[in-house]
C-alpha cells in the first residue's frame, strides 16, 4: 500500500478508531455464528433428548434441520460479508463449496478408510488380523464362485444389454410406432431390481409334473410335451436366467440413450457415405458406429458398474444358492447375517477396487469434454 | 433372526386366523397348579406410576397380543409397560446398547444375540428369585439356553414353539384308517402303507428366501436329538464333535432316506427346493392327499389353506415325531423369545417373574398362535385342540433342547449349514464334502 506523507497526519486519529471498529467488527464476526452455533446445538439437545410427542419431534426437527441449513448460510455470508473485499471473494466460494465437501467427507471418504481399516480386522473390529480377510476372500469356494459369476455378468449382462439396446434403437428408428415401441421397452427401466426378481420368479416358477403349471417358461416347456424344469436350480446355466433379468431391465436404457445419440448422427455425413459407394454394413460400422462411440462406452460403463455390484436379483431369485453366489450377496450376508464386519469389509473393498478402473475410466473420458476442463 | 420373522409372520396370521370371539378373563390372582409360590403379589401397588420400556421382534398382532398378555400384570401392580417391536430387532437393539440408550428389557428371538450382548456387559445377570422361579416352573433346557457364556442366567422365555411335530389331514387319514405312529419303525411302516395306496408320505418343501435351508436344519436336529441324544447335540453345536461327525452324518443321511428318495417325498427334490414352504400343505389337503405328512413347527398352521384354518381342529392332526433309538426318548426341538434386563429397577424384576408365571400366557393362549412352557400354566386356557397338544407335548417331552442352527455361529447356522443342505439336497455336493466344508467354515 503506498501512502503519501501528506495524509499521514490526517489518518492518526483514524488508526484508533480503524482498530476499535475492527474489533467490534471481529467481536460481531465471533459472537454471530457463536449465538447461531448454541441455537443449533441446543436444538440438537433438545432432539435428542426429548420425550415430546411425536408430531411436536417431527415438527421440531424439520424447523431445525431446514432452519439450520439456512441459518447456517445466512451466517457464514454475513461473516464473510464482514471480511475486507479482498478475503471476501477468497472464502466465499468456500462457504459455498464447503458443505458439500465436509458432508462428501463425512459420509463417503471416512466410511470407505473405515471399512479399508475394518478389513484389515477381525469379525468384532477388535483385533488387527493383517491380511486373513483378504485370503479368506480369494479361497473360500463360495467366493471363488462368487468371482466367476460377477465375471459372468460382467460380460454377459453388459454385452447383451448394450448390444441388444443398440439394435432396438436401431430398429425403432426406423418403423412407423418408435414412440410405442421404446416405450415397451424402456418400461421396465421403472421397475426396481427387487420387483424385477419377484415378477421373473413367477417366469421361472416350477410346480411339481401333473399340477398346472403357473410359471411361464415351464408352460411353454408343458406346450411341448416337456417335462417342468426346476430352471433356477440348474447349475451355471441358472446364471444366465438370473442375468436375462438384468437385460430384460437394462436393455431400455441402452437403447434410449443410444438412439438418441443415433438421431445425433449427421444426415450428411450418411449421405455422403452412402454417396461414396458404402454398404448399409459399412456405413454402419465406419461411419454410424465411431459417431457414437462416446455414448456407447458410457452406456457400457454404467451397466458394467451395475453389473459390478449386482445384488437384488441374486438375493431375491436365489438368495445366492445353487452356485449364483455374487462379491455383493456374499458381502451382505457376512456383515448384516453372520456379523464378521471384518470378512464383510474385506469383500466391499474388492468390489470397490474391481469398479474403480471403470470409474476412472469414465472421469478420464469426462475430462476432455466441456464441463469437466 | 430370518427365521424368527418367518414364525412371526406365521403366528400372525394364525392369530389373524382365529375368531376373534374369545375374550378371556385375565386372571391376576393366583391360579391352581404345581410350583405357585412365585406368583407376583396382586396387590403390591408399591410400584405404581413406573415405567418399563420393552423391546422386541415381534410386532402386529403379536404385538397386540404380547400386550394384552401383562395386562393382568399392569392393573394389579401399576406399573407401566410399553412395549414397542421392530423387524430390524436384532440390528436395532445392538446400536441401541452401544449408544448407551437400552430399552429396560429386549427379547431375543435368538440366544445367540443375548449372548452377544451379554459378553459386551451390556446386561445384567438376573437376580436369584427369578432364577428360582425358572427352576420351579420350567422343564429341563429353557434355563441353560437361557444362560451367557459366562456361567450367569440372563433370559426368561414366555412364548415359545416346537418344531418337533408333524401334522396330517385329519378326516382323510382317519377315513383311510391309518394311526399315529408312536415309533420309529411305525412310522416306517405307515410311509411303505401310504407308498402302496398310491401316493407320496411326507410333503416336503423348504424355499425361503434369504432363509433358505432352515427347514433341513431343522429336520437334521430333530434327528439328531434322536439318534445320537442330547448330550451328543450339545458338544455338536458348540462344535466339541467336529461337523463330520459320523453322527452327524447318520443324521443327514437318515434325513437323505426321506428326502432324496422320490416316492417319499411328493415332488421330489426339485419341489423341496422350489416351493415355499408356507406352501406344503396344499397338497395335503387335496383330495385324495397328495402327501400327508408334514414335519414342522407349531407355527406352520398359520400358513395352511384358508378352508382348513377356519375349522382347524377338525382337519388337522398332529403327532410328536417319533424317537429313533429308544434310551433317548422323544425330545423335544423348539425356540422362543427370551426377555433379558439391561436395566435392573424393581418394577423391571417385577415385571420378568411375571412372565414366569404360568398365568401371564393364558389370553394369548386363548387367541391361539402361541405356546408357553410354564409348569404351572392351565392347558384349557388354549382354545385350539392342537395348540394344546403341543403345550403337552412341550411339557411331557424327554428332553428339551433349542433350535441348534440358531445356538450355532451366524456363519454356520444361518449361513453354511443352511447352504449345505441345500447342496446337499440338489445333488450338487456329495455329504463329505459338504458336512467337511461346514465344519471348515466354523469361525
Amino acid at each position: 500500500m503506498a501512502t503519501s506523507s501528506g495524509v499521514v497526519e490526517a489518518e492518526r486519529p483514524g488508526i484508533a478508531l480503524m482498530v476499535g471498529l475492527a474489533a467490534v467488527r471481529l467481536a460481531a464476526s465471533l459472537f454471530v455464528p457463536l449465538i447461531a452455533f448454541v441455537v443449533l446445538w441446543q436444538g440438537f439437545l433438545f432432539l435428542r433428548d426429548t420425550d415430546a410427542p411425536k408430531p411436536v419431534v417431527a415438527g421440531v426437527a424439520i424447523v431445525w434441520g431446514v432452519g439450520g441449513v439456512a441459518l447456517l448460510y445466512v451466517v457464514a455470508n454475513w461473516v464473510v460479508g464482514r471480511l475486507p473485499s479482498r478475503w471476501g471473494g477468497r472464502v466465499l466460494p468456500f462457504v459455498f463449496v464447503g458443505p458439500a465437501i465436509a458432508i462428501l467427507f463425512a459420509y463417503l471418504l471416512i466410511p470407505t478408510i473405515l471399512t479399508l481399516v475394518y478389513s484389515f480386522q477381525d469379525g468384532a473390529s477388535k483385533n488387527w488380523v493383517g491380511v486373513d480377510n483378504y485370503v479368506f476372500a480369494v479361497t473360500n469356494p463360495s467366493m471363488l464362485e462368487a468371482i466367476r459369476n460377477n465375471v459372468l455378468w460382467l460380460a454377459v449382462g453388459t454385452g447383451g444389454s448394450v448390444s441388444l439396446g443398440l439394435l432396438l434403437a436401431i430398429l425403432a428408428d426406423r418403423v412407423a410406432f418408435e414412440r410405442l415401441a421404446k416405450l415397451l421397452i424402456f418400461l421396465p427401466m421403472a421397475i426396481s431390481f427387487v420387483g424385477a426378481g419377484v415378477i421373473w420368479r413367477f417366469m421361472y416358477a416350477f410346480r411339481p409334473a401333473g399340477e398346472e403349471q403357473i410359471g411361464l417358461v415351464n408352460a411353454l416347456l408343458g406346450a411341448f410335451g416337456i417335462a417342468p424344469q426346476g430352471l433356477v436350480q440348474l447349475q451355471f446355466w441358472n446364471n444366465f436366467l438370473l442375468i436375462a433379468i438384468l437385460i430384460w431391465a437394462q436393455t431400455g436404457f441402452a437403447m434410449v440413450i443410444l438412439s438418441a445419440a443415433l438421431k445425433g448422427v449427421p444426415a450428411e455425413l450418411l449421405e455422403a457415405a452412402r454417396m461414396d459407394g458404402a454398404t448399409e454394413v459399412q456405413v454402419f460400422q465406419k461411419v454410424v458406429i465411431p459417431t457414437i462411440r462416446g455414448s456407447i462406452i458410457t452406456v457400457s460403463t454404467t451397466i458394467a458398474i451395475l453389473t459390478l455390484k449386482i445384488y437384488d436379483i441374486v438375493t431375491t431369485m436365489t438368495n445366492g444358492n445353487f452356485g449364483t453366489e455374487v462379491i455383493a450377496t456374499l458381502q451382505f450376508k457376512q456383515s448384516f447375517t453372520f456379523f464378521d464386519y471384518g470378512k464383510g469389509a474385506a469383500l466391499a473393498i474388492i468390489l470397490l477396487l474391481a469398479v474403480t478402473p471403470v470409474i476412472w475410466y469414465n472421469l478420464r473420458r469426462l475430462r476432455g469434454q466441456e464441463g469437466f476442463r | 433372526m430370518k427365521r424368527a420373522l418367518l414364525f412371526i409372520a406365521a403366528a400372525a396370521l394364525a392369530v389373524s386366523a382365529c375368531t376373534g370371539g374369545a375374550t378371556p378373563q385375565p386372571t391376576a390372582g393366583p391360579t391352581t397348579g404345581p410350583g405357585e409360590s412365585d406368583a407376583p403379589a396382586p396387590t403390591d401397588t408399591s410400584l405404581a406410576g413406573t415405567k418399563v420400556e420393552v423391546f422386541g421382534a415381534f410386532r402386529g398382532d403379536e404385538g397386540t397380543r404380547f400386550e394384552e398378555s401383562f395386562k393382568a400384570f399392569e392393573d394389579a401392580t401399576g406399573v407401566d409397560v410399553l412395549y414397542s417391536g421392530s423387524d430390524q430387532f436384532e440390528t436395532l437393539v445392538n446400536t441401541r446398547a452401544e449408544a448407551g440408550n437400552p430399552p429396560d428389557i429386549a427379547a431375543f428371538p435368538q440366544p445367540g444375540g443375548m449372548r452377544r450382548l451379554a459378553a459386551a456387559g451390556f446386561l445384567t445377570p438376573l437376580p436369584q428369585e427369578i432364577i428360582d422361579a425358572i427352576d420351579a416352573n420350567y422343564g429341563p433346557g429353557w434355563k441353560e439356553t437361557g444362560t451367557g457364556d459366562d456361567g450367569n442366567v440372563y433370559g426368561v422365555f414366555h412364548r415359545v414353539n416346537i418344531k418337533s411335530l408333524v401334522f396330517y389331514p385329519k378326516k382323510a387319514f382317519e377315513a383311510a384308517g391309518y394311526t399315529a405312529p408312536t415309533t420309529w419303525d411305525e412310522l416306517t411302516a405307515l410311509s411303505a402303507q401310504i407308498k402302496t395306496a398310491g401316493s407320496s408320505p411326507w410333503c416336503v418343501t423348504m424355499e425361503s428366501g434369504g432363509a433358505t435351508g432352515w427347514v433341513a436344519t431343522d429336520w437334521v436336529e430333530d434327528i439328531m436329538l434322536r439318534s445320537a441324544g442330547p448330550e451328543t447335540y450339545d458338544k455338536w453345536v458348540t462344535h466339541e464333535i467336529p461337523f463330520n461327525d459320523p453322527a452327524v452324518k447318520e443324521a443327514v443321511e437318515t434325513l437323505g432316506s426321506i428326502w432324496l428318495d422320490s416316492t417319499q417325498v411328493y415332488g421330489g427334490t426339485t419341489n423341496i427346493l422350489s416351493t415355499n414352504f408356507g406352501e406344503a400343505a396344499t397338497p395335503m389337503f387335496e383330495n385324495p392327499p397328495k402327501c400327508w405328512l408334514l414335519k414342522q413347527g407349531s407355527f406352520i398352521t398359520g400358513f395352511f389353506p384358508d378352508a382348513i384354518k377356519a375349522d382347524l381342529d377338525a382337519e388337522v392332526g398332529s403327532f410328536a415325531f417319533p424317537a429313533i433309538d429308544p434310551q433317548y426318548g422323544t425330545p423335544a426341538l423348539g425356540g422362543g423369545d427370551q426377555f433379558v434386563m439391561f436395566k435392573d429397577r424393581p418394577e423391571v424384576r417385577a415385571f420378568l417373574t411375571y412372565l414366569t408365571t404360568g398365568a401371564s400366557g393364558s389370553t394369548w393362549a386363548a387367541a391361539g398362535g402361541a405356546l408357553f412352557p410354564h409348569k404351572d400354566q392351565d392347558l384349557s386356557a388354549y382354545a385350539s385342540a392342537l395348540d394344546r397338544a403341543a403345550a403337552e407335548q412341550l411339557l411331557a417331552a424327554d428332553s428339551f433342547r433349542f433350535d441348534g442352527s440358531d445356538l450355532m455361529p451366524a456363519a454356520v447356522g444361518a449361513g453354511t449349514f443352511w447352504k449345505g443342505m441345500v447342496d446337499y439336497v440338489s445333488g450338487s455336493k456329495d455329504l463329505d464334502t459338504v458336512l467337511s466344508e461346514i465344519d471348515a467354515s466354523w469361525p
